[in-house]
């Protein structure tokens, strides 16, 4: 178990560096120069330009600018932004909790609600109630996600007036509802779907038959035999999908006025901010990444006959 | 609410107490009718770019919050008049050439210590230093000695500009290089704005909690979510606040600000979002305000193109006949914009409607006449090119169609990614055909409409369009003796463009936008900002 | 399996048992070809499947052949006669079925017109990915070690870049997106998906008897991988490739409500969705026919992967 958790640990580092690299690379590749662009439409000033430039490592070569960078991060330093000067990592120290909070929101979300219509769906396979979740689901995959953000602010927040259409407070429960309801339903319906199909499959798995051969009660047997050996994929999916909610909501954050990480990667990619797009990036694979060696471990523990040595 | 960040880029103070003359203002009879004059408004907005200090901000954000805390020398009224604010005032000598100024005596910055002569030359000093990073420094380019303070390239060799003189407190002198007869208006701007002496000594501290002279004193940045400023009882201007303070609000969508003002969440807001621009006035019946404001919408030719460099001015009189302006703006626009008729906005000094002539009215026929006449357009196609991250796409679509309808000329729309990419293709002279520009005053004065765009090689002139007759006009007008004679030579110069075309005035913009029932008497003035000052809240 | 662990939505949804079945079906009839027979004539019998093989049909009809469907012009509108004029529900197939646009524009005709874009991105983005992933995996999972954890490094370093966010960037550097460049960049990224799979695919059926058997009578490598091992891994691809066909297009209205789809003077059903936001309020059928076709289009294609996933499946029969 420790030997496996270290190489997997060790396997990091190189995915570590390539996706930072990526991204820094992608990034650089962009149109339009972040420090002229802080004129605007005015002329700029180009004794200010190349002033601006070198304070923040902008004028050297891209390797060297890259390796900077690493070895800032090393050091916790993200660098500083273009426009402001101010540290990067504060901007992430912002912005993260509140991602984390919507996110985990949503996770939470899915995961209930997810599991509940799925196992349901998965028992009364082919009645009513399946083809209505099935279709729930498909509806909700099929229709773009900022289409539902709009239609439920529009209804929730001015028709009904429940809720405050945009978020005031991104640091409060209630009021992150609405957006982390928005930011789960595909993955809630991508889960009721796993689910379903995961539950439908062990039905007719031997050790059920036992099981109820056995006069087990029925509630007893879907907890404990049926839905734990269905478990697996679903939380494969839950597991990779932390990390997608918490990047994944530029679209979310940006309808529900939410300060996260989605909006400040939309703004920092709008001005260009390349050091905030790299840094807020390499964040979320950290946070994917080790999302991923818990899935793996949480295995062990659904599954008894895998083994990691 | 990018948007609105570069589509307004500058904006100048709205401190001034305007004449009450204006539409959407009104007696409001929500709520209990009294006013607090405590009461804190609510504006959204977003979060600044830098850190508050007056010749660093030049973004839409900082500068609401910079004008609510600085009182500068002079502004301007509806008219585009020159107001005497914290100076007494501005006088120039003989050709323009040497500016004194006098200020009115007694005034005192937040931290209670005197604005003073020093105070102003001190912090322009200071901010022309290029070690400063201040990004508005090359405002005091007209200034006697700037390059050796701010060389293009190069060492600074000198501390302070020889052109700025303390005469005595409240005096000092302003020498330029050449004379500028409407200089008194680029006072307005906020590099123009005092510092006190702290500031100098520790500016980040101080850009993170500024303080001004202005009618509000800095109370608390919440970063990304709020800006407060409390009305200041030491301030002596004319605009003294009516009512207790400003919450800004930092929104990421003007659709979300607008969602809350729907709602009463947020006072008012800059611009209603394009969204709503249909629906604000039904929203909000007698509280939605429509006002001018000193913007004009053109699209451009690309002058160095093999498309545009030796055309016949016929085929671009003929592409501007060709748009049907009104039915556009009452269709795309629900009507929220006017046609433009010239190449200067409303509400400038020297603005004059039909200076573009029948050039700007519709006339399929004609349009067609004149493009024939002139060659035709090389190719028989044409690509406007657009920012995308603003809501440009609709009227481009529609000016095309309008273009292809009466012309036979293909038209198609060119948009880039956001603003930073489509000024870096403008700057480096890419364009591929035709470029939608938009302007907004820097100083209520015609010049800068024109001079400032389309003189031959200017900074503001994106096109590469040179015409020598008009380059001697606007010569002429800026040796001029006075503000009000230049502004007529300017015009003059103006109406030359119809000759020559640099660009096809589309429409004069308007400040659309609203107010929540917990407010009345909420004001823009003519560069879109809002004149908080005079806004009262009703009491709860 | 302790190392194929990450996996996606449409990835999970297919999951293992697919590759489980191929292998007991090339194990039990030794021929390939009588694992898609079987699922084919299961096919043939499910109304899901012909429901929605039905329909993707009839959209790739319309995406091929616009003009067959109506003759107004989905670009010249007319703004002083249908400004946002309302839909006429009785007037089948005419230019103001649907009504019109903010453009006085048809919307019936740039619904038909419309098609071409987004289907070609969900198709052209599968194609891709599953010949560019599909070879990756397969690679992976038939040579092991060295290969392997080096190809399977380099997945996790795409798939670690979250997709929206990824394509963002990528997209914002071209200034002129056309549909290649677009379906270049969700494939760019999305790749990924299927190479997992794949690799699990390969890896599950290079130890089966037939492989061996070949193996053994010295079959070339390329012959084992293109005749023996390709035929039966590809089952679960095929799944996850249907499925995600349909998120594709999803993806690429995402984007164009970001402002990042499709520029210049080309259209598609997700570019009129975003453009018709602007209407809702008071039109809201400028975004109901739009959106109506997109989430039509994408059912059929999640439908049909899930009829096949079931007919490939024996334990869901």
């Amino acid at each position: 178990m420790g030997r496996y958790v270290a190489r997997r640990l060790l396997q990091m580092i190189p995915v570590f560096i390539g996706t930072t690299l990526l991204i820094f690379l992608m990034v650089n590749v962009l149109p339009g120069d972040p420090v002229r662009a802080l004129w605007g439409d005015k002329p700029p000033d180009p004794a200010q330009v190349a002033q601006i430039k070198h304070d923040r490592g902008l004028d050297l070569p891209l390797w060297e600018q890259y390796l900077h960078y690493m070895k800032g991060l090393l050091q916790g330093d993200f660098g500083k932004t273009i426009a402001g000067n101010r540290p990067i990592i504060d901007e992430i120290k912002q912005a993260f909790p509140v991602s984390a909070r919507l996110a985990i929101m949503a996770w939470t979300f899915e995961l209930v609600v997810g599991i509940a219509l799925g196992v349901l769906a998965g028992v009364k396979r082919g009645r009513f109630i399946d083809n209505t979740v099935t279709l729930f689901t498909l509806l909700v995959i099929s229709v773009p996600i900022f289409v539902f953000g709009l239609a439920l602010q529009m209804v929730f927040g001015n028709e009904l007036g429940w809720v405050t259409p945009t978020v005031q407070d991104s640091e409060n429960f209630g009021e992150l509802m609405l957006p982390a309801l928005v930011l789960g339903l595909v993955g809630l319906a991508y889960v009721a779907r796993l689910t379903r199909t995961a539950i439908a499959e062990n039905r007719q798995a031997d050790y059920m038959r036992t099981a109820v051969a056995k006069g087990l009660p029925r509630q007893r047997i879907i907890t404990r035999h049926l839905l734990r050996n269905s478990l697996i994929p679903v939380v494969t999916y839950l597991g990779t999908d932390i990390g997608t909610l918490m990047g994944g909501a530029v679209i979310t954050e940006g309808i529900f006025n939410v300060t996260g990480v989605g909006n400040l990667l939309f703004d920092a990619l709008g001005d260009r901010e390349g050091a905030v797009i790299v840094g807020i990036v390499t964040v979320l694979v950290l946070v994917y990444l080790l999302a991923s060696l818990i899935v793996d471990l949480l295995y062990a523990v659904l599954d008894p006959r895998i083994r990691y040595a | 609410m990018r948007g609105a960040k570069s589509a307004k880029w500058v904006a100048i103070a709205g401190v001034v107490a305007l004449t009450a003359t204006a539409c959407g203002g009104g007696d409001d009879d929500k709520g209990s009718g009294k006013v607090d004059p405590k009461g804190i408004v609510s504006y959204a907005n977003g979060e600044p770019q830098n850190l508050l200090q007056p010749s660093n901000t030049m973004e839409a954000y900082g500068s609401v919050v910079i004008d609510a805390l600085f009182t500068g020398l002079v502004h301007y009224d509806k008219q585009g008049n020159i107001t005497y604010e914290n100076a007494e005032s501005v006088k120039p000598s003989e050709g323009n050439k040497v500016w004194t100024v006098k200020l009115k005596p007694g005034w005192k910055f937040h931290d209670n210590t005197p604005v003073t002569a020093k105070s102003y030359v001190d912090a322009w000093n200071w901010a022309a230093d290029p070690a400063n990073g201040q990004q508005n420094s090359s405002w005091y380019r007209d200034i006697v000695g700037y390059e050796a303070v701010h060389p293009a390239k190069g060492k600074a060799t000198k501390k302070a500009m020889s052109g700025l003189k303390v005469v005595d407190e409240n005096t000092f002198t302003i020498t330029l290089k050449t004379g500028i007869p409407y200089y008194a208006y680029k006072l307005v701007y906020k590099p123009f704005f005092p510092l006190p002496a702290a500031a100098l000594k520790d500016p980040k501290k101080y850009g993170e909690a500024p303080v001004g002279n202005g009618p509000y004193k800095f109370s608390k940045w919440d970063r990304k979510k709020m800006i407060s400023v409390r009305t200041w009882p030491g301030y002596k201007g004319a605009d003294k606040p009516k009512n207790g303070g400003i919450d800004f609000k930092a929104y990421n969508k003007d659709t979300g600000a607008y969602a809350d003002l729907r709602s009463d969440k947020v006072d008012t807001m800059p611009l209603v979002p394009n969204s709503e621009i249909a629906n604000f006035k039904n929203d909000f019946g007698d509280r939605a305000i429509e006002m001018d404001f000193s913007a004009i919408n053109t699209i451009n030719p690309a002058f160095y193109t093999k498309q545009w460099k030796d055309i016949d001015v016929k085929v671009i009189q003929g592409l501007s006949m060709a748009i049907d302006r009104d039915t556009i703006a009452k269709t795309v626009f629900s009507g929220t914009r006017e046609s433009a008729t010239s190449w200067v906005a409303k509400g400038v000094k020297g603005y004059e409607a039909n200076t573009c002539g029948e050039y700007c009215k519709f006339d399929a026929k004609k349009a067609k006449q004149l493009i024939k006449d002139g060659g035709g357009v090389p190719g028989n196609k044409i690509s406007i090119q657009y920012n995308a991250d603003q809501p440009h796409k609709d009227w481009v679509v529609a000016v095309c169609n309008s273009i292809t309808k009466s012309t036979g000329v293909k038209c198609v729309g060119d948009p880039v990614t956001d603003f930073a990419a489509d000024t870096e293709i403008r700057d480096q002279k890419k364009v591929k055909s035709i470029y939608r520009s938009g302007w907004v005053l820097d100083y209520p004065f015609n010049g800068n409409f024109l001079a400032d765009l389309y003189g031959t090689g200017v900074d503001g002139n994106k096109g590469g369009f040179s015409d020598k007759k008009f380059d001697k006009l606007t010569a002429q007008a800026d040796k001029a003796k006075t503000i009000d004679e230049s502004a007529k030579l300017y015009t003059q110069a103006e109406k030359e463009l119809q000759n020559s075309f640099p660009g096809i005035p589309l429409w004069y913009n308007k400040t659309l936008s609203a107010y929540s029932n917990n407010v009345k008497n909420v004001e823009f003035d003519q560069a879109g900002d809002p004149i908080l000052s005079e806004v009262q809240v009703f009491e709860k | 399996m302790p190392d194929a662990t990450k996996t996606t939505a449409a990835e999970a949804v297919a999951e293992t048992p697919v590759a489980a079945k191929v292998v007991d079906g090339g194990e039990a009839s030794g021929k390939p070809r009588s694992l898609w027979g079987d699922a084919w004539r299961d096919l043939r019998r499910r109304p899901l499947f012909v429901i929605s093989a039905a329909l993707i049909v009839v959209l790739i009809l319309v995406a091929a052949f616009p003009g067959l469907f109506t003759d107004a012009n989905p670009e010249s509108g007319d703004l002083q006669n249908h400004f946002l004029e309302k839909p006429n529900l009785g007037h089948f197939f005419q230019a103001d079925w649907f009504g019109y646009d903010r453009q006085g524009r048809s919307i019936y005709a740039r619904v038909i017109f419309g098609a071409r874009n987004s289907i070609m991105v969900g198709l052209g983005v599968t194609i891709l990915v599953t010949a560019f992933g599909g070879l990756v995996g397969m690679l992976a999972g038939y040579f092991g070690g060295f290969w392997d954890s080096l190809l399977s490094r380099i997945v996790d370093v795409f798939f670690g870049i979250p997709f929206l966010l990824g394509a963002m960037v990528v997209l914002n550097a071209f200034t002129d997106r056309t549909a290649m460049v677009i379906i270049g960049a969700l494939a760019f990224l999305g790749w990924t998906q299927i190479a997992r799979v794949m690799r699990g695919a390969v890896i599950t059926t290079k130890h089966a008897d037939y492989v061996m058997a070949a193996k053994a009578l010295g079959a070339g490598t390329g012959r084992i991988l293109f005749r023996h091992i390709l035929p039966n891994a590809l089952a679960p691809v095929i799944v996850v490739a249907t499925i995600s066909l349909g998120t594709y297009i999803v993806a690429e209205s995402t984007l164009s409500f970001l402002g990042l789809g499709f520029g210049n003077d080309s259209f598609s059903w997700g570019s009129d969705i975003s453009d018709a936001l602007n209407d809702i309020r008071n039109n809201p059928h400028t975004l109901i026919f739009p959106a109506g076709m997109l989430s039509i289009t994408v059912l059929a294609f999640i439908m049909m992967g899930d009829a096949v996933r079931e007919a490939l499946d024996p334990k869901l029969r």
